[in-house]
């Protein structure tokens, strides 16, 4: 049975979410095919880049707050948690977060006589993108915390000038300048968290139902194909196309971040790789 | 190691564990340590020479030449370092013999790819295929260095290239105006005083080739994962010291090791930060100027 | 007839006999009692054994590589080693790209283990190695495929109750069962996968590849292979 090129792409276009072929191709190996399912791998790799940044923005602002505080209560947890998840290297996050989720009990726990579920937690759609989001939320709160520490002096005297305080002087002047200071370091932050995302089936979690990610796919095309040079460089080439995307919209926000600045003193974007992992 | 351990099944507690830990296996792993650190300290400064020669590209008067810089810095950016490894090194060995048996066999008239296979005639084999295994191993630990050297040598160069752009144009003219070559305006003006610049955004790549070790288990060198998930995997009695799934103590252990290695680079580069920042025209070095005065 | 066999084979061998060529040996190192790194760090086990055997009777001298499991045949192909002898089953899709000698070891059961014998293997959660004939295998049937890059994971699933069974060959799980205090049964559901376990060669390397299956020929006809395969897997594992 040959497929139509058509007829591939709808087949597995979105196998790695269960849907289409149940059973991934044992012949042809046609360039179709392992881009068809190269790409649908993908959505995975999205999904948890996705995610973990938006999750991890919030969190991460409030690290940066609580690195910041005068009060080592507040201070010191923020700096360990930093230093924890900066510190070592994310495949040992994930194999010890896989061990310790799967220790959760089988059945459940019961808090105030609900019975919460827990099994789900040790998949890799919940407990890689736990991790992943702890993970990039500590290395921004890094960047925002360095960001928050060189807003200029004169920013801040003139909100108390104005008679700005507490709540309101964040959110209109300390928040927005240090988003844009940190902007260019935070677009790097993304582009490697999502880049980060092949070790979640590579060394972290298990696989269900062969539905992974793009690595995922390409290692089994290798493993049937024995031929390494065409399905890794398809990763390659969806990465290059997803950096770049990426590096558009950071752009577009970075622009708009800048747009009362006149263009002479505007933070340009230049990509340096201030944070990966 | 010790005279009692030679009968493993009979001992128990202490012992047990004093002779379980001083296995043969177990210093290959402690080993391994060394082989990291050591292919750290050659990898470092390897990248930096890469990356210094493609920030020199990237910003050549040349035309070609920077293209070559710019896209060299993009593509490896744009890939994940892991995608890279896992098909680099194999195309990066193939290439060598492949150059080799150009040289070496001219004559040779079977074809080199044979399907998948890849045949060079014998003589080109890097190494000999009699050489000993320490030679096959520290090929492997050099093709995995140059690997890494190339992916971080791509980031080294953005870092550098930003700082090259950052030191003042003033202090260039400053050099133009007493005359200086363009050479000797980059030798003694510019390179001297990017490092500053250039500082902070080395301090994050080292703590990042520090956390990318574990890829090295990729290029085929035996490193300190291999050998934690070697040695904590559970152990049947066809080994001598049985044990249930002790996976989690050993990947703690290398938990303890990375973030000592990461404070550690903490407190040296935050040092060398101050160093260098020392008669510098930026806050920093303003500030101990003031602090002095 | 068979001590014409053993030899042709003898004369076969000693006509290659002269300079004392070396051969790669590459393994996994991590499938006991195939082949495993012992307590010293070396690589131990039956095709250990078997393999240092081949090349004695070849005169050969072998040197032992690891290398994961993922690039094993990458790698012979890109002339890393000369063989993968690493408890590979002989397969259809892996003889379209490299050759096997003929089998050492008797065509395998796959075997699975759970906590309990009252799994239903045919719709529960099968952890499996990834790239394995078993995880093929789980993948074309009706249960859930969860894949791990390492057997020891997949063992580590069945335990703390990720996977309801583990799916792999008879002889990696059945010392693990034996020994887990009850903790761990097999199931009774035995299947034959692969053609037997076969060493795996480039297709080019035609001499050598005739060189070992001379070799393991005379060892089946004396016997010594069969003995080899009871020192390793036990009086009741399936000899030729």
């Amino acid at each position: 049975m040959t497929m139509t090129c058509w007829e591939t792409v709808n087949a597995y276009a979105f196998r790695a979410l269960g849907h289409g072929e149940r059973l991934l191709p044992r012949e042809d190996f046609t360039l179709c095919q392992q881009f068809s399912l190269i790409g649908s791998g993908m959505i995975w790799n999205v999904y948890f880049g996705l995610l973990a940044l938006l999750a991890g923005f919030f969190l991460a602002t409030a690290v940066a707050l609580g690195k910041n505080a005068a009060s080592p209560w507040l201070r010191k947890p923020c700096e360990w948690f930093i230093f924890l998840f900066r510190g070592s290297p994310l495949f040992i996050q994930f194999f010890l977060a896989y061990e310790a989720l799967v220790l959760l009990p089988r059945a459940g726990i019961e808090i105030f006589g609900l019975t919460v579920q827990t099994s789900w937690l040790s998949r890799a759609w919940a407990g890689a993108l736990i991790v992943l989001f702890l993970n990039t939320a500590a290395y921004t709160a890094e960047i925002f915390h360095g960001a928050l520490r060189s807003i200029p002096k004169g920013d801040l005297e003139a909100a108390d000038a104005y008679g700005l305080t507490g709540w309101a002087k964040f959110r209109r002047i300390q928040w927005p300048t240090m988003l844009r200071l940190a902007w260019p370091a935070y677009t790097n932050e993304a582009i490697f968290l999502f880049h980060a995302t092949t070790l979640v089936f590579f060394s972290g979690f298990p696989a269900f139902q062969q539905r992974g990610d793009a690595l995922y796919y390409a290692k089994y095309f290798v493993d049937k194909t024995f031929n390494p040079f065409v399905p890794y460089p398809i990763v390659a080439f969806y990465f290059i196309l997803l950096t770049l995307g990426l590096i558009w919209i950071f752009g577009r926000i970075n622009a708009r971040l800048n747009r009362h600045l006149p263009a002479n003193t505007r933070v340009r974007l230049r990509l340096r790789p201030q944070i990966i992992r | 190691m010790f005279a009692y351990c030679s009968d493993p099944s009979q001992l128990d507690g202490l012992t047990w564990l004093s002779c379980y830990l001083t296995t043969g296996k177990h210093f290959d792993f402690y080993w391994s340590f060394v082989t990291v650190l050591t292919l750290l300290a050659v990898t470092a400064p390897a990248a930096l020479a890469f990356g210094f020669a493609g920030a020199m590209a990237a910003r050549a008067p040349f035309l070609p030449l920077r293209v070559i810089g710019k896209t060299y810095t993009a593509m490896v950016r744009g890939i994940p370092d892991i995608i890279f490894f896992l098909f680099f090194v194999i195309a990066l060995d193939q290439g060598i013999e492949w150059i080799m048996h150009q040289v070496r066999c001219p004559d040779w008239s079977e074809p080199i790819r044979q399907g998948l296979e890849f045949r060079v005639c014998p003589e080109a084999k890097v190494p000999h295929g009699s050489a000993p295994q320490s030679v096959h191993r520290i090929y492997g630990a050099g093709l995995a260095v140059f690997t890494f050297a190339l992916v971080f040598g791509a980031f080294v160069a953005n870092v550098l290239s930003g700082a090259m752009a950052a030191v003042p144009r003033a202090q260039l003219e400053t050099g133009e105006s007493y005359g200086m070559s363009q050479g000797q305006v980059f030798r003694r003006i510019l390179v001297p005083q990017m490092w500053v610049y250039a500082l902070p955004g080395l301090s994050n790549l080292w703590m990042i080739l520090l956390k990318a070790t574990p890829l090295l288990f990729l290029l085929g060198v035996q490193d300190v994962v291999y050998w934690a998930r070697e040695l904590g995997g559970a152990k049947t009695s066809a080994f001598e010291y049985p044990h249930p799934d002790w996976r989690l103590w050993y990947f703690l252990v290398l938990l303890v090791f990375y973030l000592a290695m990461t404070k550690v680079s903490e407190i040296f580069l935050t040092r060398l930060q101050r160093r260098l920042s020392h008669g510098q025209a930026t806050a920093d070095g303003e500030a101990q100027r003031r602090a002095a005065a | 007839m068979k001590t014409m066999l053993i030899a042709t084979a003898l004369m076969a061998l000693t006509a290659g006999a002269g300079l004392s060529q070396t051969v790669r040996m590459g393994t996994e190192g991590a499938y006991p009692p195939y082949n495993f790194i012992n307590d010293a760090g070396e690589v131990d086990g039956f095709e250990r054994e078997l393999g240092d055997k081949l090349c004695e009777m070849t005169e050969m001298t072998c040197e032992w590589v690891t290398t994961d499991w993922d690039s094993i045949i990458p790698n012979l192909q890109s002339g890393n080693y000369d063989t993968i002898i690493a408890g590979m089953s002989i397969t259809d899709e892996r003889m379209q790209v490299i050759d096997f000698t003929q089998d050492y070891f008797p065509a395998t059961e796959s075997a699975y283990m759970a906590l309990n014998d009252g799994v239903d293997i045919t719709s529960a959660v099968i952890a499996a190695q990834t790239g394995t004939i078993q995880a093929s295998h789980v993948a074309e049937g009706g249960a859930t495929l969860l894949e791990f890059a390492t057997p020891d994971e997949t063992v580590a699933a069945v335990r703390n109750g990720e996977a309801d069974a583990v799916f792999a060959d008879k002889d990696y799980l059945a010392p693990i069962a034996a020994e887990s205090g009850g903790q761990l049964v097999m199931l009774d559901a035995d299947v034959q996968l692969g053609g037997g376990i076969g060493m795996g060669l480039r297709k080019s390397d035609t001499e050598l590849k005739a060189k070992f299956d001379d070799a393991i020929t005379a060892m089946k006809a004396d016997g010594s292979l069969n003995e080899m395969i009871t020192k390793w897997f036990g009086a009741d594992a399936v000899t030729f």
